[in-house]
């Protein structure tokens, strides 16, 4: 079997703050093949895009520090990568759209010159050659009467095409996997949908890998193949994406499922997860949804669970409901 | 003796425009558009649509937090839009309460929580040093959070458990009803569950009515007697909840349930509508959803179509039910 394009082993993050250092994300390790639609699903806090910025070594490196871990983009560690061939592999092999499009457009730049800078960086394109790329890539992006917005400045674009225009910057140079954190979250329903098309239609043109990172489970639903759930900084369980909603493994991701109210049903009282999220700083043996849990059992406050594979392809980390599942199909 | 089977909120083609200043002078934006509803005593009425739809400024004006362009409102049967209507809400004004998206924001981080919750107390008046502690304890209680909370600060909490404060707070001078503007937007899915059931759970106890104005329609069936769908400042469908979910009627009804995205991996979507929604300063001729209907005709593009008699208990602003 060929290696995955990005290998995320025993990932642990932590950030300064004025107690000492908490951990942000604890031991994740994740896929992604190529061509592979990965989803990361979870709630504040649960760390997904603290992973999704430590591939790109996005970090403030002053109040960051990886304690452990390896992120292996071809066979080369980005963790331990010299800052210019990570300068490379930044918007060129790995590109990154964001939930917050206006934040992420200079205001007093016109979209030609914004496309065209990651153009010249990349791929030393300047001048007409630069200009007809943009237009194209707006046409690419589904952007109506591209020649002419290509002049607009970015508040003269509705939000959805704030996002195509950030969408355009990023397949710019043909990257092989792109990270979209949140892509959707800040736009309409219908815009919303509009630009999970376009992303998927662009997925198979450019035939790059994409990790959606999504708090939505619809989204997750919709566009992944396979699925990361993270809860409290740890990956609770990975699946693919039918086997995820068929047969959901860990008791949070049950918990999740349940809880998204549905739209093709009059119940009216929801499924709830009692009690709230943890705080990064919080101190709690074990497994770290104990808590929480209705099936928690003395032995999961004893010591962090281990991811275990389940079936095929599916692995989580909650030994009790592992071995429950073991005994029904043994 | 009070009318039950009249509404407690009657809105009569309610509409509302803002000036905009900019280089050029002054446009007039469009933000409601001859808006005609009812809510019932115990009722909860689903306003659903997406940004820009005028969905807040209707619950905005609904309390009194801005004025009326033309049109009236009345509540508990006193017109807030008529001459004396400073004077008619002032006398309501105890009976409505609102609650806001953000709880981060709409609760003074100066301020501890049982202070907080008392501040509607307070200003109301008369309620002795006792009354006013025991009264903040059983909210508290009543929104399932602990007697403790009442020394705190509003940081001290989770987004779940500060719009449970806030909803105390609106509780506070029990209210007949509330308008919940996004309640449960800004909080994680496990936490969303929570407040959801708290809400109806309220609702059961108390006998409010609502109305719940928000983007994500499974959250607005969870909760809703009755839905109107809004789209560019006016409501383009209403109807029982069962009926507009199963059924929809106006072609942007059925558009916006296509785009939801279902956590079901083996769902396959309707093509998606096409376009954005249209600006407010200077609305489409006609049906303002015309530029984007599959279904547009010569008619849609010149005559602004009406809420008719649709179905059992529906109406429909669409002039492809129209004889």
């Amino acid at each position: 079997m060929a290696a995955p394009l990005l290998a995320i082993s025993n990932l642990t993050v932590q950030f300064r703050v004025d107690s000492g250092w908490v951990t942000a994300i604890d031991d994740v390790s994740l896929d992604v093949d190529a061509g592979d639609c990965v989803g990361v699903v979870g709630e504040s806090g649960s760390g997904k895009s603290v992973t999704a910025l430590s591939i790109l070594g996005l970090h403030a490196s002053a109040t960051t520090r990886i304690s452990s871990g390896t992120i292996l983009y071809q066979g080369q560690d980005l963790l331990r990568a010299r800052a210019s061939a990570m300068r490379r592999i930044r918007g060129s092999d790995i590109a990154m759209i964001f939930q917050d499009p206006m934040s992420s457009l200079n205001p007093v730049l016109t979209i030609a010159d914004q496309i065209s800078e990651t153009l010249r960086q990349h791929q030393g394109l300047t001048g007409e050659a630069a200009r007809k790329r943009v237009v194209e890539l707006l046409g690419l992006v589904r952007i109506p009467d591209a020649a002419r917005r290509a002049d607009d400045y970015p508040h003269r674009l509705s939000g959805g095409m704030r996002q195509r225009v950030m969408i355009a910057m990023a397949i710019a140079c043909k990257p092989r996997l792109l990270i979209a954190d949140e892509p959707t979250t800040a736009l309409d329903v219908t815009i919303q949908a509009q630009i999970l098309e376009l992303l998927r239609d662009l997925r198979k043109e450019l035939s790059m890998s994409v990790m959606l990172i999504s708090h939505d489970l619809g989204v997750i639903a919709e566009f992944a193949q396979r699925v990361i759930v993270m809860y409290a900084g740890r990956v609770v369980e990975d699946a693919p994406v039918a086997q995820l909603f068929r047969r959901p493994v860990h008791p949070y991701t049950m918990g999740l499922i349940a809880a998204v109210p549905k739209l093709d049903s009059d119940a009216s009282r929801l499924a709830t997860i009692p009690g709230r999220i943890p705080s990064p700083q919080e101190v709690i043996p074990g497994c770290r949804f104990s808590p929480r849990c209705t099936l928690v059992q003395d032995g999961c406050l004893d010591a962090q669970p281990s991811m275990q594979p389940v079936g095929d392809r599916q692995s989580a980390r909650c030994p009790p409901r592992l071995l429950a599942l073991g005994e029904r199909h043994g | 003796m009070v009318d039950q089977s009249r509404p407690i909120v009657e809105v009569r083609d309610l509409c509302k425009t803002f000036a905009v200043k900019h280089a050029g002078g002054v446009s007039t934006l469009h933000a409601l558009s001859s808006v005609n509803f009812d809510i019932m005593r115990g009722e909860t009425l689903g306003l659903v649509g997406e940004s820009g739809s005028g969905k807040t400024t209707a619950g905005r004006i609904l309390v009194g937090l801005i004025p009326a362009t033309s049109g009236t409102v009345s509540l508990f049967g006193h017109s807030i839009t008529g001459p004396d209507g400073r004077a008619q809400l002032a006398s309501v004004r105890s009976r409505l309460q609102f609650v806001f998206q953000d709880p981060y924001a709409s609760l003074n981080p100066r301020m501890r929580i049982g202070n907080a919750i008392a501040e509607p107390l307070d200003i109301a008046g008369s309620h002795s040093r006792k009354d006013r502690n025991d009264r903040v304890a059983e909210l508290l209680e009543l929104v399932g959070l602990p007697r403790n909370s009442v020394e705190r600060y509003p940081h001290e909490f989770s987004g779940g458990q500060r719009q449970r404060i806030v909803i105390a707070r609106a509780l506070a001078l029990n209210p007949d009803f509330v308008v919940c503007d996004e309640p449960v937007s800004a909080l994680d899915v496990s936490m969303q569950a929570q407040i959801v059931n708290l809400l109806l759970d309220l609702q059961d106890r108390l006998g409010l009515s609502y109305l719940f104005i928000a983007h994500d329609l499974a959250v607005v069936r969870a909760v809703s007697t009755r839905v109107a769908v809004m789209y560019a400042g006016a409501i383009v469908e209403t109807a029982p909840k069962a009926q507009i979910y199963s059924d929809p009627q106006h072609p942007y009804s059925r558009a916006l349930l296509d785009a939801v995205p279902r956590a079901d991996p083996d769902f396959v979507r309707h093509p998606v509508v096409a376009g954005e929604v249209p600006s407010l300063l200077d609305p489409p001729s006609g049906c303002c959803f015309h530029p984007r209907c599959a279904f547009a005709m010569e008619r849609c593009r010149v005559e602004v179509p009406l809420l008719k008699e649709s179905g059992a208990d529906g109406r429909v602003a669409c002039h492809l039910f129209s004889t």
